[in-house]
């Protein structure tokens, strides 16, 4: 209970310091936030946008991961559990979406570019709806899990392809700070803390709601087991 | 393993000669070739087309030519009722390559109709760099029928097989139709052969993992 609490106050603290910083081009002091030209005040959405991005990525992995543990163990404790992920996974995968198109109408333009990334974050929105659309289109609990853990290992393999390979083949819009060749940290030390206090978050964030829907999932299997 | 040779051949034989009394789906997909290319013509009109859309357009018709052709060999198992007496017969790998190498003929023999075709009767596109086409066409039309397939074993299983089909393959292909369209467009620009080697790097390493995986997992979508 006591870090339900925590975590409230952890992200509202996060959302205020995120908002209320000052963006100045030359940070003097440590609550200053620098004002990369170009990005100024509009950069303030990245302690959103990434991590929510992040958050669904982690469900993928975790929903996969319980489909590989129902393959093995052909519990549907384990099936329950890669579902909510995958609801939640779609959830963030939407918000990343529209926080993305935001943050290119204000940046570059428009709201759609299929810049590289932007392809990624779309694609596996196409993953989760065919997830969903194959799981309304099999009848029996395990057949139905067993068909779904397979597609989403197959679907998890495609995500390295999109988001580590393609991106450094053809030309991206998304800049340097995420993804650069020597893997070095531009980012200033205070937005770096605030960023991964968000980050840490909306992650833990992601499994208290992923614990919620686990718990509604087994009930209602149980319910609806017992007609 | 000269045994597990024999079934794999003995299943894509059954299949190929199937295929070959009725007709069935050959038909269908030269049809829908020949339908396609017809509207693509009539809506160019006397026009040319701008040439950087017209290695989409190839490749577009090349996948949904894919998607209505390459489920045949999984569902029709499931129609005809036939699936438990292949799961007694064969060791479920040799149902896995077997229908895999059924899917890369039809795949290919398709692909090359369609390739043949569009270069004939499209006048704006032509390739300059044929090595780097070929190889593309090639390593597309492996790809396409190894990811096609699988998901045609998952589809087979469930209810709607028809719509559901695209829905499922689509994520599963994109990377292979995104570095094919890039590639085809490379080949008809003239790049050299040098330049395409990071793209054909990720194709192939694209037909392996999409061959291995597969093969792993096939038990548990065969199995009941």
């Amino acid at each position: 209970m006591f870090w339900k609490f925590a975590l409230g106050i952890w992200m509202t603290v996060v959302i205020i310091l995120a908002f209320t910083l000052p963006a100045v081009p030359n940070p003097q002091v440590w609550y200053e936030i620098p004002s990369i030209p170009g990005l100024e005040e509009k950069g303030r959405i990245i302690f959103f946008h990434v991590p929510t991005a992040w958050v669904t990525f982690v469900a993928f992995l975790v929903s996969m991961s319980y489909g590989i543990q129902y393959l093995r163990k052909n519990l549907i404790d384990d099936d329950i559990r890669s579902v909510s992920a995958a609801g939640l996974g779609f959830l963030f995968c939407v918000l990343a979406t529209i926080t993305g198109s935001i943050w290119a109408k204000f940046n570059w333009g428009s709201f759609w570019n299929w810049d590289p990334r932007e392809t990624s974050i779309f694609i596996l929105l196409l993953i989760y709806g065919a997830y969903f659309a194959l799981r309304s289109a099999i009848e029996g609990d395990e057949k139905r899990a067993r068909l779904s853990a397979v597609y989403s290992i197959i679907a998890f393999v495609t995500v390295p392809f999109f988001i580590f390979i393609l991106p450094r083949i053809v030309e991206s819009l998304h800049p340097d700070p995420i993804m650069n060749p020597q893997g070095q940290l531009h980012m200033n030390l205070t937005m770096f803390i605030i960023f991964l206090s968000s980050l840490a978050g909306f992650t833990i964030l992601f499994f208290w709601m992923w614990n919620l829907a686990v718990r509604i999932g087994k009930l209602e299997f149980i319910r609806h087991s017992e007609n | 393993m000269k045994h597990w040779i024999r079934a794999t051949l003995g299943v894509f034989l059954k299949d190929m000669k199937s295929e070959l009394r009725t007709r069935y789906a050959l038909n269908a997909l030269i049809m829908f070739v020949i339908i396609t290319l017809s509207m693509i013509l009539f809506s160019f009109g006397n026009e040319i087309a701008p040439q950087f859309v017209l290695s989409g357009i190839l490749w577009i018709i090349i996948f949904f030519a894919a998607m209505s052709g390459l489920s045949r060999t999984f569902v029709s198992e499931e129609e005809r009722g036939t699936v438990l007496t292949l799961q007694l017969l064969t060791h479920s790998s040799s149902v896995f390559f077997g229908k895999l190498l059924l899917n890369i003929l039809l795949s290919c023999v398709i692909n090359t109709l369609i390739v043949v075709l569009y270069l004939l009767l499209i006048s704006n596109f032509t390739i300059q760099t044929w090595s780097i086409f070929l190889l593309i066409l090639l390593l597309g039309s492996l790809g396409l029928a190894s990811g096609a397939t699988i998901v045609a074993a998952i589809v087979a299983k469930a209810n709607t097989k028809g719509t559901l089909y695209p829905v499922l393959a689509f994520p599963i292909l994109l990377p292979l139709l995104i570095a094919v369209i890039s590639g085809t467009q490379m080949a008809v620009e003239g790049a050299s052969f040098a330049s395409a080697g990071g793209l054909l790097q990720f194709l192939f390493s694209y037909l392996i993992v999409f061959t291995t995986l597969p093969y792993l997992l096939f038990d548990y979508i065969w199995k009941e």
